[in-house]
């Protein structure tokens, strides 16, 4: 990337001794520009060039088994969005499962980082088991928690409950069936156990900038633990929350692999992505996928904008340091 | 939030109020270090499962209530990599390979000029820039899927895995361009100067004084795109078949149960996953930074 930068300095030197200082300045900018400008331009074709695609087919009839009734359809797409009861059904879903995951691996994830910050025997290894969930591929993971552990007959949650049963001399443990009575929340479980080292990670991270000079001049002064933690700990991690938080929002209102793998999108539990998965890949109703798609995306920029402006705050705080 | 509480945050030990002694002491740190402990193997206890059970006999690996001290056996492995019936795994591990160290290498090609203009040489409004990639990360793949499936299917490229490489490398460049952006930021500019003044060639300064802080920077960026790519689910679901099916893809095989194949399932699950755990330990220390999008160090 220097070697262009050297490269059109000497053109700048070239012509400048003639042109008028903008245009060296203009070529200088270009010489900056230049090595990002691959990065940035691919991003712009591939990421952003699909969505465009995607508003336009959201006002299309297409459905790709009816090729001749292909038009334009106004926001007939939109309104069968949301009218259709499968499509209503899987905009709930998809908040519900959201929120839960969210909130409890936040709440699991402060617990977790509030104990492995303090010094203990093994807090390395410790460390490095709390990680272990969130480094199983996601099908790998999804397929455990449903073959290995939900399963009513072999699986290890109720082998465990008969062996429970057992210790106690009862030979009639429940077994009950997870997926089928509780779909959603085997789901959210399985999330939950896979998203909380995330948080966890964030949130020691946040909890290991804090300032301990401070902290400790608050208990020479007699503050005691609690105020310590509401007053300096809780407002310092606050931002780390929110991060942690939404970036987690981001990737789970996004999940398809569990919903996938779990239930197959059965029982009430498929969320937006499966269900706009089924809609083009399985309907072929290219058009309302679309404007499913779109909803999707309008859901994600509410919770983009807060995040990006969390991002922003925590970044002025790095570059200004 | 009820889980701070019962947990107990920071130390436990209630000492009289208006003592200015420090209120550390050991046995509420003991205690505590229990709880941490009792949770970590709660946590690691599922996979922990999953490995053991992927050593079982088949027979021995659908018991309740669980047998535990089974006799430990390759069969499931030997199952998974083709002994048994169906298709072998192998194309569908070397495609993910392939999908996921070709990915970072493009990954790291753009990132790495796009970072150094952001960060060393800055453009102007470079903020704006850096924020714009991050955006790119939040718009659900799902939105772009429908177009991304008919183009391919326009030019030909379903079932191509040098497609799943473009789309593998767009969905990490976000991540990469901030993750190098603040391992870029550390560089000294003052001695990149120095340097050049006096008259040290580009590659001794790349080598003597961008490179030791540089590199691992780039290390722990491409072990967490190798593992975004590797774990990828959706797009390969959609736009590959036979012949460019990834792992993820031929895991989803395994969805629906077919008789007693849990020592297989376990084998196959615990197989796919090696490469991701070996690399997210690997890259632990930095994990977080590139989890946050490099938002958080």
């Amino acid at each position: 990337m220097s070697v262009t930068l050297e490269r059109s300095r000497g053109t700048e030197r070239g012509t400048g001794q003639a042109g008028p200082s903008g245009a060296l300045r203009r070529s200088a900018d270009w010489a900056r520009r230049a090595p990002l400008l691959p990065a940035l331009i691919f991003t712009i074709v591939v990421t952003q060039l699909p969505f465009v695609a995607t508003l336009v087919i959201s006002f299309m009839n297409w459905n790709a088994y009816y090729p001749d009734e292909r038009g334009f359809a106004g926001v007939s797409n939109y309104a069968r969005v949301l009218t259709d009861v499968n499509m209503r059904d899987s905009i709930v879903t998809t908040v519900i499962l959201t929120a839960t995951v969210v909130i409890v691996s936040l709440a699991l994830g402060m617990g977790i980082a509030l104990l492995l910050d303090r010094k203990f025997r093994g807090r390395g290894v410790v460390r490095t088991m709390m990680i272990t969930p969130f480094l199983i591929v996601p099908v790998a993971a999804a397929l455990l928690w449903k073959h290995a552990l939900f399963n009513p007959e072999y699986g290890l949650l109720n082998g465990v409950l008969t062996w429970i049963w057992g210790l106690f001399g009862s030979g009639n443990p429940p077994q009950p069936d997870w997926i089928s009575q509780a779909p959603l929340i085997s789901i959210e479980a399985a999330l939950i156990w896979q998203w909380t080292p995330f948080m966890m990670l964030i949130l020691l991270a946040g909890l290991q900038s804090r300032p301990l000079d401070v902290i400790e001049a608050a208990r020479i002064d007699g503050a005691s633990s609690w105020q310590i933690f509401r007053y300096m700990t809780f407002p310092h991690l606050r931002q780390y929350l929110e991060l942690g938080g939404l970036l987690g929002a981001i990737y789970i209102v996004q999940n398809f692999d569990y919903v996938f793998t779990i239930t197959s999108g059965g029982l009430g539990t498929a969320n937006l992505p499966y269900t706009i998965y089924q809609t083009f890949y399985q309907a072929h109703d290219y058009g309302r996928a679309s404007a499913a798609g779109v909803v999707v995306v309008i859901g994600t920029i509410i919770i983009a904008t807060l995040a990006l402006r969390t991002v922003s705050t925590l970044f002025r705080e790095e570059t200004a340091r | 939030m009820s889980t701070i509480t019962d947990v107990g945050p920071v130390p436990a030990t209630r000492t009289p109020r208006g003592t200015p002694r420090r209120p550390r002491k050991p046995q509420g740190g003991a205690a505590l270090g229990l709880v941490a402990w009792l949770i970590g193997i709660l946590f690691v206890l599922p996979v922990l499962w999953m490995l053991l059970t992927s050593f079982h006999s088949e027979a021995d690996a659908a018991t309740n209530p669980p047998s535990l001290a089974a006799p430990l056996t390759l069969q499931g492995y030997r199952e998974f990599f083709g002994a048994g019936a169906g298709t072998s795994p192998w194309p569908a591990l070397l495609n993910s390979l392939t999908a996921s160290v070709l990915s970072t290498i493009l990954v790291l090609v753009l990132a790495i000029p796009a970072a150094y203009a952001l960060s060393i040489r800055p453009v102007r409004k470079w903020t704006d820039v850096l924020f714009f990639f991050l955006s790119t990360k939040m718009l659900p793949i799902v939105a772009g899927l429908l177009p991304i499936y008919l183009f391919a299917q326009y030019t030909g490229l379903l079932d191509n895995i040098w497609f799943l490489i473009v789309l593998y490398t767009s969905m990490n460049l976000p991540i990469a361009v901030w993750m190098m952006r603040s391992f870029l930021a550390e560089v000294p500019v003052e001695i990149l100067e120095a340097a050049s003044m006096d008259g040290a060639g580009l590659l001794l300064t790349l080598r003597r004084v961008v490179g030791p802080v540089v590199l691992p920077g780039i290390a722990a960026t491409s072990l967490i795109c190798f593992i975004f790519s590797w774990n990828e689910l959706l797009l390969a679901r959609v736009l590959t078949g036979t012949v460019a099916q990834t792992a993820p893809v031929y895991l989803t095989g395994f969805v629906t149960s077919q008789g007693l194949f849990l020592a297989k399932v376990c084998a196959a699950a615990f197989a796919v996953s090696l490469p991701v755990l070996i690399a997210g330990f690997a890259a632990q220390d930095k994990l977080v930074q590139g989890l946050s999008l490099g938002a958080v160090k």
